[in-house]
C-alpha cells in the first residue's frame, strides 16, 4: 500500500468513526414522532445513580416503575417509553441535563430530582421551556415558593415542613433552651428555620445554630460546643452516610442520656442498620413512618420488596406517589397531554391515597401532609403520633398560592 | 508552538465547516448542545494556554469560570436584561481581576505545589459562594435574562434565538483559537513556553519570567471568564458548583484528553469527552463503569491524547 | 463547662482528627513525593479498605480478622493498579493523574455494583467499645483513641522504615532526585512499585481502621481526598515528618475554625494552606521544587 493511500483510508476511517460516534454518541437518529394517543407517554427521569444520593435516586425510580405497573403499565390507556439520566448530584450539569431530556427526548413529564442545587437548575431549564416538572423529593423551598409554577409538582416535602413539625413538638413538651446542628447548605437552614419558626413561638429559644461545610463528618468541634452550652435538646439535619456518622458520634461522646437528640426525619432514614444501637429512641418528625396502619402501606412495602429486594423508604414512597399524582392526571385527561389545563386542575385537585397516609396539595402544589412523631425502635422508625396534622408549607412568595 | 500538520490542519477546517453548515440540519437541542461543547472548549483552551503551554498545571481554572459566571448574574437585574457590551466587558474583567490577585499568590509555587493551590483558591471560592445569601447560596441563582446584544439601537444578534447562541459559540471557539494563536507566535508566546522547558535559563538571562507568567495567568483567567459569562447565560443558572472541583477536573481532562500544547487538542476534547459523557449516561444507569473504563483505555493507548492520535495516523 | 477544660477537649478534637487525617494522607504523600503522580483515586481506596472491612467484618464476624485479611487484600489490588501505571512511567505526570480519574468513576461503580448502595456501620470491636467521662456531659470513646494510638504507631513505623532501611534510602533518594537514584543503580521500577503498593495499603488500612467510627457509604472517598491533598501539600510532598506536623495543624485549624469563624469553616482549611504556600512554595518540610 503506498504512504498515499494509507493516509487517505486512515482519514476517511477517523472521519467515519467519528461521525458515527457523533451520530451514536447523541442520538443524532431524529426522534420519532407519532400523532395522537397511540404514541407513547415519554417520562423523563432525571435522578442520582450514582454517588452518594445513588440509592435515593434508585428506590425513587423503582417504586415510581411499580406505581405504573400497578395499573397495567399505562398512563391514561397510554405506553410509556422512559428515558433515565443520571444526574450524578452535580449542580454545575444540571442546566445541560434538563435541557437534554427537555429539548433532545422531548418528554412529556419531566421527574426529578434528589439534590436541592441541581432541581435548581432544573427547575430553571423547566420553567423556560414551560416543561411539566413532577418533584420527587428536593425539599428547597423557591420550587413552591418564589418560583412556583402551575406545571410544576411536588409530592415529597419542603425542607421547612420536618422541622415546624418537630419545633411544635418540642415547644407542646416545654423544651426551653435548644441548639440546632446541620450541614452548611439551604436545604440545612430551611429545615431550621423550620424549627425555629414553630419552637420560638411556643416560647422556646435557640441558643445557637451549628452547621458544617458540606460535605464535611468530622462532628467533635462541634459536638464539644454542644456539651458546653447543655441545651435541653438538639435538633439535627442531616442524611445519609453523615447522619449515620453524626447519631454514632453523638451517642460516643455521651450526650443521649442529658441532652435529647431531636431531627427531621432524614437523620434516621436508611441509616438504622449502620448505626446500630446507637440510634435507639431517638425522635423524628417525616411524612412517613414504619408501622404506618394504612391497607396502602401494607400492600406497597410487599410490594416494593419483592420487586427490588430492598426495603421501601421515604424516597420510594415518595416516588410512587409521583406516579400516583401522574397517574389521576392522565386518567382525567385520557392521555392527552395536550389537555394541560384539566391536567393541571385533576392534579390540583387529586387526593392521593398514598402509603404515608392520604394528602392533598396545597395551591402551590406542595404536599399538605401530615406528619408523624416517630422514635427508633430497634431497626424500625416506629410512628408515636401525629405530631402536626395536615400541615402545610407556607409557600412565601408563590403568587399562585 | 507546533503547526498542525497539514492533513490535521484539512481535517479541522473541515471540522469548521461542518460546525458552520450544521445549523442547516441539526435541531434546537444539538444546537444547544454543541453551543455548551465549544464554550467547554474555550474554556479548555484557556486551561491550555496554562497546562499545555506555560507548564502551569491548575486544578483551580474553574475560579474564573465561576467570576465570569457570577458577575453575569450580579449584574443582571431582576426586571429586564443587562446589555452585552456593558456587562461583558466587566465580567472579563472581573475575571482577569481575580487572576490577577489569585496568580500574584499562586505563581511562586509551581509544579504539583501550583496544582494545589490553585485548587486552593477555587475552593476558598466555593465556600465563599456557599454562603453568601446574595449570591445565591448553595443551591445558586438564576439569571432570569439572556444578554441583549444591543449597540445603539442595532441588534446584531439576539442571545435568546439557539441559533444565534450558537453562532456566537461557534465565533467564540474560533475567534479563541486564533487569538491564542497569534499570542503563541509572538514573541511573548514563545517567551512563555521557553518558560516551561526551561525557567532558570530565561531568568539567568534577565527575563522576568514571573511577569510573563503573571500575563499569561491574567489572560487564560479572561478566557475562562468570557466562557464562564456564556455557558451560565446559556441556560441562566449559576451555582457554587461552578466553582467546583468536578468541573476543575473534568476540564483537565478534556485538555489531557484532547491533546494538551495543541490549540485543537482542547477542542477535540471537548467534543469527544462531551459526547461520549452524553451518549454514556442515556445509555445505562451504570455509565461510569464504563466512562472510567474509556479513561483508562484513552491513557493507555493515546499516548499524546486525540490530538496526538490524529497525528500518528497521519504519519 | 469550664474555658480550659473546652479547649483542652477542642485541642484533643483537633489532634485525634488530625491523626486520622495523618493516616489517610502519608500513603498519598509517598505516591505524589516519589512517583510524582496526582493520586485523585487515594479518596477511593480509602473507600475500598472501608468497604473491604464492612465485608469481611460481616463474614468473619470480627474486625481484627478482617484486618488480617484485608491487609493481603489490599496488598494484591495495589499490585495489579500498579499494572495499569507501569506503562506511564516515562510520560507526562498529568497522563497518570487522568488515569486515576479513570480509576475514581471504575471504582465507584464497582463498588456500587458489588455492595449496593446503602449506609453500613461496621462495629466497633466489643474490647473498644466503651467511652471514658471528660466532663459530666461530654465523654470520649475510647475507640477514636485507639485510632489515634494505631496512627501514631504507624507514623513511627513509617519514620523508621525511610530512615534506617534500605528501602527508605532508596525512597528518600527517589523523592529528592530520580536521575540519582537511577546512577546509584537502584531498580527505579521496584521503588515505584513498593511504593505504589504501601500507599494503596496505606489508604485502604485508613478506611478500614476508621470505618467503625466513619459509617460506610457512597462518596465516602471524596470528601476525605481533598483534604489529604491539603495535608500533603502543607507537609511538603513526599516528606512523612511533613504530612505529620500539617495533618496535625489541619485537624486543628479545622476544630478550631468551628469555634472561632463559624461562617468562614469550610474556608479555614484553604486559607491555611494559601498562606503556608505563601510563606513557603515548597511546604513546610518541602525539599524545594
Amino acid at each position: 500500500m503506498t504512504a498515499l493511500t494509507r493516509t487517505t483510508s486512515r482519514r476517511r476511517m477517523l472521519l467515519g468513526v467519528g461521525a458515527a460516534g457523533l451520530a451514536v454518541g447523541s442520538g443524532f437518529v431524529p426522534a420519532r414522532f407519532a400523532i395522537g394517543q397511540q404514541a407513547k407517554v415519554k417520562i423523563g427521569l432525571m435522578l442520582p445513580y450514582s454517588g452518594t444520593y445513588a440509592l435515593l435516586g434508585k428506590n425513587i425510580d423503582d417504586a415510581f416503575r411499580l406505581a405504573i405497573e400497578e395499573q397495567g403499565g399505562k398512563l391514561g390507556g397510554r405506553e410509556i417509553e422512559y428515558v433515565t439520566l443520571d444526574d450524578e448530584a452535580e449542580p454545575a450539569k444540571g442546566a445541560d441535563n434538563a435541557n437534554k431530556l427537555i429539548n433532545r427526548d422531548k418528554v412529556d413529564f419531566l421527574v426529578g430530582t434528589v439534590h436541592s442545587g441541581v432541581q435548581m437548575a432544573m427547575l430553571k431549564v423547566a420553567r423556560d421551556n414551560e416543561q411539566f416538572m413532577l418533584i420527587p423529593n428536593a425539599g428547597l423551598k423557591e420550587a413552591t415558593g418564589s418560583l412556583c409554577a402551575p406545571y410544576v409538582f411536588r409530592t415529597s416535602f419542603s425542607n421547612m415542613q420536618p422541622g415546624l413539625a418537630m419545633g411544635k413538638v418540642a415547644g407542646e413538651r416545654g423544651v426551653k433552651r435548644a441548639v440546632t446542628i446541620t450541614w452548611d447548605y439551604a436545604a440545612g437552614a430551611e429545615s431550621v428555620d423550620g424549627f425555629k419558626d414553630t419552637f420560638t413561638k411556643a416560647g422556646g429559644t435557640v441558643e445557637k445554630e451549628l452547621a458544617l461545610p458540606f460535605p464535611q463528618v468530622e462532628f467533635q468541634s462541634l459536638l464539644t460546643q454542644i456539651a458546653s452550652i447543655k441545651p435541653d435538646l438538639v435538633y439535627a439535619f442531616f442524611a445519609g452516610g453523615g447522619a449515620a456518622k453524626f447519631i454514632k458520634d453523638y451517642a460516643a461522646a455521651g450526650l443521649r442520656p442529658n441532652i435529647p437528640l431531636v431531627g427531621a426525619g432524614f437523620l434516621t432514614d436508611g441509616v438504622l442498620e449502620a448505626v446500630g444501637q446507637a440510634g435507639d429512641g431517638i425522635e423524628t418528625t417525616l411524612h412517613y413512618a414504619d408501622g404506618l396502619d394504612n391497607a396502602k402501606d401494607k400492600a406497597f412495602r410487599p410490594a416494593f420488596k419483592s420487586k427490588t429486594s430492598r426495603e421501601a423508604d421515604v424516597y420510594a414512597v415518595q416516588g410512587y406517589d409521583t406516579a400516583q399524582l401522574l397517574t389521576i392526571g392522565m386518567n382525567a385527561v385520557k392521555g392527552d397531554v395536550k389537555a394541560r389545563k384539566e391536567l393541571i386542575a385533576a392534579m390540583e385537585q387529586a387526593e392521593i391515597d398514598s402509603p404515608r397516609g392520604k394528602f392533598r396539595l396545597s395551591k402551590a402544589h406542595n404536599p399538605i401532609q401530615d406528619f408523624y412523631l416517630r422514635k427508633v425502635q430497634g431497626r424500625e422508625n416506629r410512628v408515636v403520633s401525629v405530631a402536626a396534622k395536615a400541615l402545610a408549607d407556607p409557600a412565601t412568595g408563590c403568587a399562585t398560592a | 508552538m507546533p503547526v498542525p500538520s497539514r492533513s490535521v490542519r484539512l481535517l479541522l477546517l473541515a471540522g469548521f465547516a461542518t460546525l458552520l453548515l450544521f445549523p442547516l440540519f441539526g435541531e434546537r437541542f444539538y444546537l444547544q448542545l454543541l453551543a455548551h461543547i465549544m464554550l467547554m472548549a474555550v474554556f479548555a483552551m484557556s486551561l491550555d494556554l496554562l497546562v499545555g503551554f506555560a507548564g502551569l498545571v491548575s486544578l483551580g481554572h474553574t475560579a474564573f469560570f465561576g467570576v465570569g459566571g457570577y458577575a453575569l448574574m450580579l449584574l443582571t437585574s431582576s426586571a429586564g436584561p443587562a446589555n452585552l457590551w456593558l456587562t461583558l466587558p466587566v465580567a472579563l474583567a472581573a475575571a482577569a481581576v481575580a487572576a490577577v490577585i489569585i496568580g500574584l499568590l499562586v505563581l511562586r509555587s509551581s509544579g504539583v505545589y501550583f496544582i494545589m493551590v490553585t485548587l486552593a483558591f477555587t475552593q476558598m471560592l466555593y465556600y465563599f459562594a456557599i454562603g453568601q445569601k446574595w449570591l445565591g447560596g448553595s443551591d445558586g441563582a438564576y439569571i432570569n435574562f439572556k444578554p441583549r446584544a444591543a449597540l445603539f439601537g442595532f441588534v446584531p444578534f439576539d442571545l435568546q434565538k439557539p441559533l444565534h447562541f450558537y453562532w456566537v459559540a461557534l465565533a467564540l471557539m474560533a475567534g479563541t483559537y486564533l487569538l491564542l494563536f497569534v499570542i503563541l507566535r509572538s514573541l511573548f508566546g514563545r517567551v512563555v513556553c521557553a518558560i516551561r522547558s526551561n525557567e532558570g535559563r530565561l531568568a539567568s538571562l534577565g527575563i522576568p519570567t514571573f511577569r510573563y507568567k503573571l500575563v499569561c495567568f491574567v489572560i487564560a483567567g479572561a478566557l475562562a471568564g468570557l466562557a464562564g459569562y456564556f455557558a451560565s447565560a446559556q441556560y441562566g443558572v449559576v451555582n457554587p458548583d461552578f466553582f467546583g472541583w468536578r468541573l476543575a477536573g473534568e476540564v483537565l481532562m478534556i485538555v489531557i484528553l484532547g491533546g494538551m500544547g495543541t490549540l485543537h487538542g482542547p477542542i477535540l476534547g471537548a467534543f469527544a469527552l462531551v459526547l461520549l459523557e452524553d451518549s454514556l449516561s442515556v445509555a445505562s444507569k451504570h455509565w461510569l463503569l464504563p466512562m472510567g473504563l474509556f479513561i483508562i483505555a484513552a491513557v493507555l493507548l493515546l499516548p499524546k491524547g486525540i490530538a496526538g492520535l490524529l497525528e500518528r495516523a497521519r504519519a | 463547662m469550664d474555658a480550659i477544660v473546652f479547649f483542652l477537649i477542642q485541642v484533643l478534637n483537633g489532634v485525634q482528627y488530625g491523626l486520622l487525617l495523618f493516616l489517610v494522607a502519608s500513603g498519598l504523600t509517598l505516591v505524589f513525593g516519589i512517583m510524582g503522580v496526582v493520586n485523585l483515586a487515594h479518596g477511593s481506596f480509602y473507600m475500598v479498605g472501608a468497604y473491604l472491612a464492612y465485608a469481611l467484618t460481616q463474614a468473619l464476624g470480627n474486625l481484627w480478622l478482617s484486618l488480617v485479611a484485608a491487609v493481603p487484600l489490599a496488598l494484591i489490588i495495589g499490585l495489579l493498579l500498579e499494572l495499569l501505571f507501569r506503562p506511564l512511567y516515562r510520560r507526562d505526570h498529568l497522563y497518570q493523574v487522568l488515569l486515576t480519574y479513570g480509576l475514581i468513576l471504575a471504582l465507584e461503580e464497582t463498588r456500587s455494583l458489588l455492595f449496593g448502595d446503602d449506609v453500613h456501620g461496621v462495629p466497633i470491636p466489643p474490647a473498644l467499645d466503651f467511652s471514658v467521662p471528660l466532663t459530666a456531659d461530654l465523654s470520649y470513646p475510647v475507640y477514636r483513641l485507639w485510632i489515634s494510638a494505631a496512627c501514631l504507631a504507624l507514623a513511627g513505623a513509617l519514620y523508621l522504615v525511610i530512615s534506617k532501611t534500605r528501602i527508605g534510602m532508596a525512597i528518600r533518594a527517589g523523592a529528592a532526585n530520580r536521575e540519582m537514584v537511577q546512577l546509584l543503580g537502584i531498580d527505579v521500577g521496584m521503588v515505584f512499585r513498593i511504593v505504589f503498593v504501601a500507599g494503596v495499603v496505606l489508604a485502604a488500612f485508613a478506611g478500614m481502621i476508621a470505618a467503625p467510627v466513619a459509617t460506610v457509604y457512597p462518596g465516602m472517598g471524596n470528601a476525605i481526598l481533598i483534604l489529604s491533598f491539603v495535608v500533603v501539600v502543607i507537609g511538603g510532598i513526599g516528606s512523612i515528618k511533613g504530612a505529620f506536623v500539617a495533618a496535625l495543624l489541619i485537624g486543628l485549624a479545622d476544630t478550631f475554625g468551628q469555634v472561632v469563624a463559624p461562617d468562614f469553616a469550610g474556608m479555614t482549611v484553604y486559607v491555611l494552606m494559601a498562606a503556608v504556600l505563601l510563606w513557603r512554595p515548597a511546604g513546610l518540610f518541602g525539599r524545594g521544587t
